[in-house]
């Protein structure tokens, strides 16, 4: 099953710097894909700089990082980014399906299309639900069906996993909620994973599969019993964090006191 | 009493449009609208108005101290704005520091070239040239290198079209998809560099947005997809180029006047007539 073995995002004992700074080290972890992770942290701790290993655009300083059995420049085209800062103004101009075509041929020069792109354009804008605005300019579009875009952009090159820097930040609770939602579709109708950098795991929490989590200079991972614990968040985010469990089987955590 | 002079319609102004210089000019005006229009529709995406504007300010020392050395003046013009694009290229990673940065140099070549239009006193209608442009003032031999920038601007733009507009609208992504933004950023700059040391010959150093931005803002505001844009913003180009050329036969006056106030005209029709989704 060499296949299955492959499958995964995998870090052995990596530490990451930036400059001359570790940012955090002692990073070793095995994450099945298609999954549904999130990374925690407090700001600086380097969640985007774990993001930007597994793309490929930062070296790590010691270790090894794996993308799906390969480095990760190799493994660039099975991965789709959506970066925090996803909306550049230029893009204005351009219309949602000229910016969802790019995310295929962008990174092509010449002019040679492949088969079948038109139609990769259609179920992609149709699977972020934007389905009727491909003739809009991005200007025209609120932040949340920029956002969708930009994810739309990112589906094009076909990746297993979606990596998303704070996706949630700027979103209002209702489209918080849709964004989860449509992470959890992608995960259960076309198997792509996704590994979402947030500072509030509620939106997701319903959905998650495992929490990476930066903490003390240093990056583990668990599955989401596990990493959902009072004591761990409290430490975390250094300040007193309850977790609550209703009846229901919901789960979510709340801030409930101030930090010392 | 001021006599205000009158413009009137001059009567050989057909004799004058057939010309051998009014054919240079319309040669090589069209020659930099198509450049300057294709060119321009990255100007917008990649928000470079201002660097378009610096590297023509940057070229202006160059025009000068070739009018002072008695050199060509493209050749002058072309030294100054590429070196001018790769030193912007090689030192701004951030906008902001690029904007500050340009317009610290801007300034400092601007005097430069007042000072070799100073030493070189007998030239003073050449520099107006160069700050104004004199489209009808076009030599053969600067046919010749319009034509080559020509040729090196299509070739830049058919080969890397696709990449200049990815790293333009998601450079974020585009380099996690391993395109090198920054050589790409380079690339285009020398090309901009190209295109500005032609429009600087047809409308001046102080009028090189008229060419350079205006048309691909007014090709933006009428259609969204981006081929049509730009081949829309070659032919609002080319079409004031043209209608300068011959209203500047028809009056007597300096084409650059007419190549603008066309320009502008368009802009102006556009932005009050655009379809709402525009």
């Amino acid at each position: 099953m060499t296949s299955s073995a492959a499958a995964t995002i995998a870090l052995t004992d990596v530490a990451a710097r930036r400059g001359n700074t570790t940012i955090w080290d002692q990073g070793s972890f095995d994450i099945p894909q298609p999954s549904i992770t999130a990374v925690i942290g407090p700001n600086g701790s380097g969640k985007s700089t774990l993001l930007h290993l597994l793309l490929g655009l930062l070296e790590p300083y010691s270790g090894t990082v794996e993308v799906f059995g390969s480095e990760p420049r190799e493994a660039s085209e099975q991965l789709g980014f959506v970066p925090q800062s996803y909306h550049v103004p230029g893009s204005d101009y351009l219309t949602v399906l000229e910016y969802v075509r790019l995310g295929k041929i962008g990174n092509q020069f010449f002019w040679r299309s492949p088969k079948g792109m038109d139609q990769q354009v259609a179920d992609a804008i149709e699977a972020v639900g934007l389905a009727g605005y491909e003739r809009r300019r991005l200007r025209h579009l609120s932040g949340g069906e920029q956002q969708r875009a930009a994810i739309a952009q990112s589906l094009m090159n076909q990746p297993k996993t979606l990596l998303m820097d704070e996706p949630f930040a700027s979103l209002d609770v209702r489209h918080q909620q849709r964004l989860a939602e449509l992470i959890h579709g992608l995960r259960m109708d076309h198997s792509i994973g996704s590994l979402v950098v947030v500072h509030d795991l509620n939106p997701i929490l319903p959905y998650l599969d495992g929490v990476i989590y930066l903490l003390d200079g240093h990056a583990h991972y668990a599955p989401t019993s596990e990493a959902v614990d009072e004591d761990l968040l409290t430490h975390l985010y250094g300040c007193p964090v309850q977790v609550t469990r209703t009846a229901q089987g919901d789960i979510f955590t709340r801030v409930t006191g101030h930090a010392p | 009493m001021i006599e205000l002079p009158t413009v009137t319609v001059q009567e050989n102004w057909l004799e004058i449009l057939t010309a051998d210089f009014m054919r240079q000019a319309f040669i090589g005006g069209i020659i930099t609208a198509v450049a300057a229009g294709a060119i321009g529709y990255f100007v917008i995406l990649r928000q470079q108005a201002f660097a378009s504007h610096a590297l023509a300010h940057i070229g202006f020392p160059g025009a000068t101290a070739a009018i002072l050395l008695g050199i060509p003046i493209t050749l002058g013009m072309v030294t100054f704005t590429v070196v001018g694009a790769i030193a912007m290229a090689l030192t701004g990673n951030r906008l902001n520091d690029r904007d500050i940065a340009t317009g610290t140099i801007l300034a400092f070549a601007t005097g430069l070239g007042l000072l070799f239009s100073n030493i070189a006193s007998t030239a003073a209608a050449n520099v107006q040239n160069v700050l104004f442009g004199n489209l009808l003032a076009t030599t053969t031999s600067q046919l010749i290198s319009f034509a080559v920038f020509l040729f090196l601007i299509c070739l830049t733009i058919a080969i890397c079209y696709r990449p200049l507009l990815f790293t333009s609208i998601s450079p974020e992504v585009a380099r996690a998809r391993g395109l090198h933004t920054g050589r790409l950023n380079l690339i285009f700059l020398v090309t901009l560099a190209l295109t500005i040391t032609m429009a600087v010959q047809v409308v001046g150093v102080l009028l090189v947005f008229a060419l350079i931005v205006t048309p691909p803002a007014t090709a933006l505001l009428l259609t969204a997809r981006s081929l049509p844009a730009l081949f829309l913003s070659i032919g609002i180009g080319t079409f004031a180029v043209i209608g300068g050329l011959v209203l500047s036969a028809l009056f007597n006056l300096p084409p650059t006047f007419f190549i603008v106030s066309i320009t502008t005209l368009l802009w102006v029709i556009a932005t009050i007539t655009r379809p709402q989704n525009a």
